[in-house]
Order: C-alpha cells, then sequence, then structure tokens
C-alpha cells in the first residue's frame, strides 16, 4: 500500500570500509526517526536524501516527485526540503534574522512573512532575532537553525541529531520546541539520532539501521516491542502507547487515560480533556500476574495476551503482551524466567499486565 | 630635491603593473585556490606545486622561460602573434603577464588556506537554503573568506611592486613602458646617483612596512585572534 505521499529512497553506496545499502518506503506524515550506532550509515542516508550525498544509481521520489533517479539528479539547492545539522551551522556573518531570512528569500511564493513569523513564535526566537550567531548559546543557536529550515515551508524536513551536540540542561530547553513541531508540521520529518530518549519523545516511526542498512523499519510502537530487535532486549526497553486524556479525578489527583486496550490512571496531567498524550512504560516496571489482582497497591491493571517469550539472560525473560480487544497495543514485560515457568506463560495465555510505572512521552 | 620626471614615471607604471596584476590574479587565482581546496584529485599536489614554483625559483630563471614562451617561436608568443597583436617581450602587458605568474602564489594560498578553513559546512548550509553555487559563493564564501582575499591582495599587489629579476628578463629597461621603480633604482646606483636611489628606495622600504602594517593590524581575522 504506496501512498503518494511517502518518501521511497534506494541508494547504494560503497566507500572504503563503509557500505550503505537501503531500499525503502517511508510514510509521507509524521517524524520518521533513523536509529541506530555511529557508523550505522543513519546520517549518509539522511545526507543522500537531501543530495549533499551523491549515490550514483540511487532513486528517491518525495511525495511523488522524483528527486533522483538513474538519468538525472536534483542538485541540493533544487530540492524542497529543510535540513537541520548536528551543530547549529548558522552563517555566523549574519544575525538570526538574516538567517532566517537567507533561505526565504530564494523560496519563491508569498507566504514568506507569514511563515517567517510562524517559525519565529513556534521556536520562540523572537527575542533573539538581532543577534550574531556567536552572542546565541548552544540551544537558542539550534532553535534558530530549526526555524531557518521551516521558513523555507519544505515539503521535507530533514534533521542530523540536532540536540547530540547539546548538553542535558539546553536538550530539555528544545525538546518541548520539538515536541510542538511533531504536534504541529503537516510535513514529513526524518530524524537521526542515537538517543533511545528522543524516540522515545519524538518518533511516530522508526527505521532501525545497522552496518549500512536498515534492519527494520514500522511504526514506533511496534518496533520497539519486536522481540528480534535489539530494542526490546535492551535494559531500559520500553513501551509507547498512544494515548487520549479521558478525565481527570480531582480528589486524588489523577488523570485518566484511555487508549484501545484500557485505560491508564496516572498523577494529574496539566491538559485538557481529548487532547492525545504518549506514555512511554519501561519493560521492567511491568508484572505478570493470572488474576486481576485488586488487592494490590498497582493501579493500572490491564488484560492483556502473551503473545511471544524470548529469554533474555540466564535467569530472565521478555515477554510481549497484546492489550485490547485484539491484542493489537504492544507492551514489553521483563520477569524471571522461574515466573514464566511457574505461571506457564506460553503465547496465546490470558493474563493480567501490571504496571508499575506510566510516564508521560510529550 | 625630490622625485625627477622619470622617478615618477617608473612610480605610476609600478602602480599600474601591480594594479592590474592584482585584479587579474584576483580572478584567475580565486577559481584556481577554490579547486586546489576542495579537489580531491590526484592533480591536486601537481598543480598547487607548480603554482607555488616562484616561491622557490630564481626569478631569472622563470624570467628566462617566460621570455622563450611569449618569443616568436614561443607558445605564448605563438598564440599572441596569431591574435594579431605581436609578441609580448618588452611590453607593458608582457609584464603583466609576467607578474601575473610570478605573484600567482601569494595570491593563490592565502585564498587557498582561507577556503580550506571554512570547511563544507557553510556551503552545504547554503544549499539547502536554496543557494545555487554561484549565489553561494557571493553570498556566504567571499564575505566568510574576506581575510584571505584581503591578504591575497595586498600580498599580490606588494610582491609585484618589487619584483626585479623577472621584469629585467621579460621587459628589459624602457622607460614609461617596462622600467618600474625597482629598475629605476638599479639605473640610479649603476650611475652613483646616491642621493636618488635613496629617495626611491626609501619610498619603497616605506610603502613596504605600510603595507604589511596594514595585513597584520587591518586585517578582521588577525584581529580577531
Amino acid at each position: 500500500m504506496t501512498m503518494s505521499n511517502d518518501i521511497l529512497a534506494r541508494f547504494n553506496l560503497h566507500w572504503p570500509g563503509f557500505a550503505l545499502g537501503v531500499d525503502l518506503t517511508l510514510p509521507g506524515r509524521g517524524v520518521t526517526a533513523l536509529f541506530g550506532h555511529s557508523g550505522s550509515g543513519k546520517t549518509t542516508l539522511l545526507r543522500c536524501v537531501a543530495g549533499l550525498e551523491r549515490a550514483p544509481g540511487g532513486y528517491l521520489a518525495v511525495g511523488g516527485d522524483v528527486w533522483q533517479d538513474g538519468s538525472h539528479f536534483l542538485p541540493t539547492y533544487r530540492r524542497p526540503l529543510g535540513y537541520v545539522f548536528q551543530e547549529a551551522s548558522l552563517f555566523p556573518h549574519l544575525s538570526a534574522r538574516r538567517n532566517l531570512e537567507y533561505g526565504m528569500k530564494r523560496v519563491r511564493g508569498a507566504m514568506g512573512r507569514t511563515a517567517l513569523e510562524h517559525a519565529v513564535d513556534l521556536l520562540g526566537i523572537g527575542a533573539l532575532l538581532d543577534r550574531r550567531p556567536d552572542q546565541l548559546s548552544g540551544g537558542e543557536r539550534q532553535r534558530v537553525a530549526i526555524a531557518r529550515a521551516l521558513v523555507l515551508q519544505p515539503r521535507l524536513l530533514l534533521m542530523d541529531e540536532p540536540l547530540a551536540a547539546l548538553d542535558f540542561k539546553r536538550k530539555q530547553e528544545i525538546l518541548p520546541y520539538l515536541e510542538r513541531l511533531h504536534d504541529e508540521l503537516e510535513i514529513p520529518v526524518l530524524y537521526v539520532t542515537h538517543s533511545p530518549d528522543e524516540v522515545a519523545h519524538l518518533a511516530d516511526h522508526l527505521v532501525l539501521m545497522e552496518n549500512g542498512s536498515a534492519r527494520a523499519a514500522g511504526p514506533l510502537s511496534e518496533l520497539m516491542t519486536r522481540l528480534d530487535l535489539p530494542l526490546a532486549r535492551a535494559e531500559a526497553a520500553e513501551s509507547i502507547i498512544e494515548t487520549v486524556v479521558a478525565g481527570h479525578d480531582d480528589n486524588y489527583n489523577l488523570s485518566y487515560l484511555d487508549f484501545r486496550g484500557g485505560r491508564f490512571a496516572v498523577g494529574r496531567l496539566q491538559r485538557k480533556i481529548g487532547k492525545p498524550a504518549r506514555v512511554r512504560i519501561h519493560a521492567r516496571d511491568v508484572s505478570i500476574a493470572l488474576k486481576e489482582h485488586r488487592d494490590s497497591s498497582i493501579v493500572n491493571i490491564i488484560a492483556a495476551q502473551v503473545q511471544e517469550l524470548a529469554p533474555l539472560n540466564d535467569w530472565q525473560m521478555v515477554v510481549r503482551l497484546g492489550l485490547g480487544p485484539e491484542a493489537t497495543v504492544p507492551l514489553l514485560a521483563r520477569i524471571t524466567r522461574r515466573s514464566a515457568d511457574l505461571l506457564e506463560l506460553i503465547p496465546g495465555k490470558q493474563v493480567f499486565a501490571q504496571v508499575k510505572s506510566v510516564v508521560l512521552a510529550d | 630635491m625630490g622625485f625627477s620626471d622619470a622617478d615618477l614615471a617608473a612610480i605610476w607604471l609600478t602602480l599600474r603593473l601591480a594594479g592590474i596584476t592584482t585584479v587579474l590574479l584576483l580572478i584567475i587565482g580565486t577559481p584556481i585556490a577554490w579547486w586546489l581546496a576542495r579537489t580531491r584529485s590526484f592533480w591536486k599536489g601537481p598543480i598547487g606545486a607548480v603554482v607555488a614554483l616562484p616561491l622557490v625559483l630564481p626569478p631569472t630563471v622563470l624570467g628566462f622561460y617566460l621570455l622563450l614562451a611569449m618569443g616568436p617561436n614561443g607558445a605564448i608568443g605563438q598564440f599572441t602573434q596569431w591574435l594579431g597583436i605581436g609578441t609580448l617581450p618588452f611590453t607593458f602587458w608582457g609584464l603583466v603577464v609576467a607578474s601575473v605568474f610570478y605573484s600567482m602564489p601569494f595570491v593563490v594560498q592565502p585564498i587557498q588556506n582561507a577556503v580550506e578553513s571554512l570547511g563544507e559546512r557553510p556551503l552545504e548550509a547554503a544549499a539547502t537554503l536554496r543557494a545555487g553555487p554561484w549565489d553561494t559563493f557571493f553570498s556566504v564564501v567571499l564575505p566568510l573568506a574576506r581575510p584571505g582575499f584581503f591578504t591575497a591582495a595586498i600580498l599580490g599587489f606588494a610582491h609585484t611592486v618589487g619584483e626585479f629579476g623577472v621584469v629585467l628578463m621579460i621587459g628589459g629597461n624602457i622607460p614609461g613602458v617596462t622600467r618600474v621603480v625597482s629598475v629605476q633604482i638599479y639605473d640610479h646606483v649603476e650611475a652613483l646617483e646616491y642621493a636618488e636611489a635613496h629617495w626611491l628606495a626609501a619610498t619603497m622600504v616605506i610603502f613596504s612596512f605600510l603595507v604589511l602594517l596594514a595585513l597584520y593590524t587591518l586585517n578582521p581575522a588577525a584581529r580577531r585572534k
């Protein structure tokens, strides 16, 4: 099922000591994280999409327009994209405002001013516009760089580890802006990162890069819980569940989050009823019971079906549970091998997932 | 006592020669420097070495071969004759051509260094912001590499003012045509006119000092560091 909005990318590159070989269909909406270790080829793939790297014989189509095929190669400056580099790479000889205007002046279309104001607003950089890049902090520079890419009103936004060069505090400063971007942008975003944290916050889809090829690609919640992939087996393995704020309990200061498969109770959120909320649940915070224990302090107990088990080490197992009527919402649980045997867990068995901690991820 | 008319003619000729040479070198040297800074070709080494040759060759050697090349049987001479402008030795434009070769490294190397230190990133950023190659050159490279171009222009100009051996080989000593300041000083000394020689020589010392002073104090890159 290929929609015309999709991004089709096929690249083969052979360099000394490195090879890239991918054939991907990426969704034309939402944030797709290209995730992998350094040297896995994720940045090279992004640069191929931008045309900054030439992969002879490659193929790239975005939303039905061919940017590269066997016979022609659209140079970067003719591609309707926005690119955010790892370091902000603002032009040091121009003020923040002139940096924003640099690309805007070169794009045809009368929407320029509105786009500029919108980008300035979205990234909260109104007060910084008259400063030069060397008068901005690392986080501020990166916000200006993101705005500079958005002002172009690109058809595709490419971000190469935009937070990697920043310290923890600066990251926390920018993350909310990226989340706003995620909620408000209509265009597809390819987001290169090696941080599981950023993936959990921002990604809708995931491409798992390994040694220059895509080991797996698909919706985030699915890939994070596939037992044959390293994510589900990591120490910090977790599941992502999209929910909607269903109500608040002012008496106990709780909020209720509904999803296809049940309801979570979490600490009171400052968020209106009906708003989406993405939550992350660590595999180590999920235990499994055969009965619905109401005599427990655990608030979130959800009916689930065992789908798959895999040994993690010599004493632990990781279990993928399916929540909801068709068991379509995946949830990871990490338990001991002993418990798996005692509960006689096998695929298809109906159980209850006891979730100790549900964390908001957006 | 001061400059004689012949001295003034020599000064004017020298300034004209150095000015024209500098402009030509900025035009010719920039693409060469750009290519040298960015190519990964095998030819980077050989071409770079050829450009740098005037740094180590005795000016007479360079002048000798340029004289042959520009002569009636040389490649440049054949070309200029085919164009119908005769041969270049012992003309002002012969000096210009020789000076372009002679001062080439002084212009190419500062620009090459500036472009190299610029790196790929600003060029890539400009490309993602819809700037084509020429646009990028004028809106990003030129402003960012300005100190390099400034240094190149000053060194190219000053080095051309200071040439002597090549001028003698190519241009000889024709008043108003090829007799530049350095040759004029030589003539004064030969004629034992030491006072006149002093005037010109001291002027050259002061000029050279001011040029270098400007280079070290006005250059924005030098000031920033």
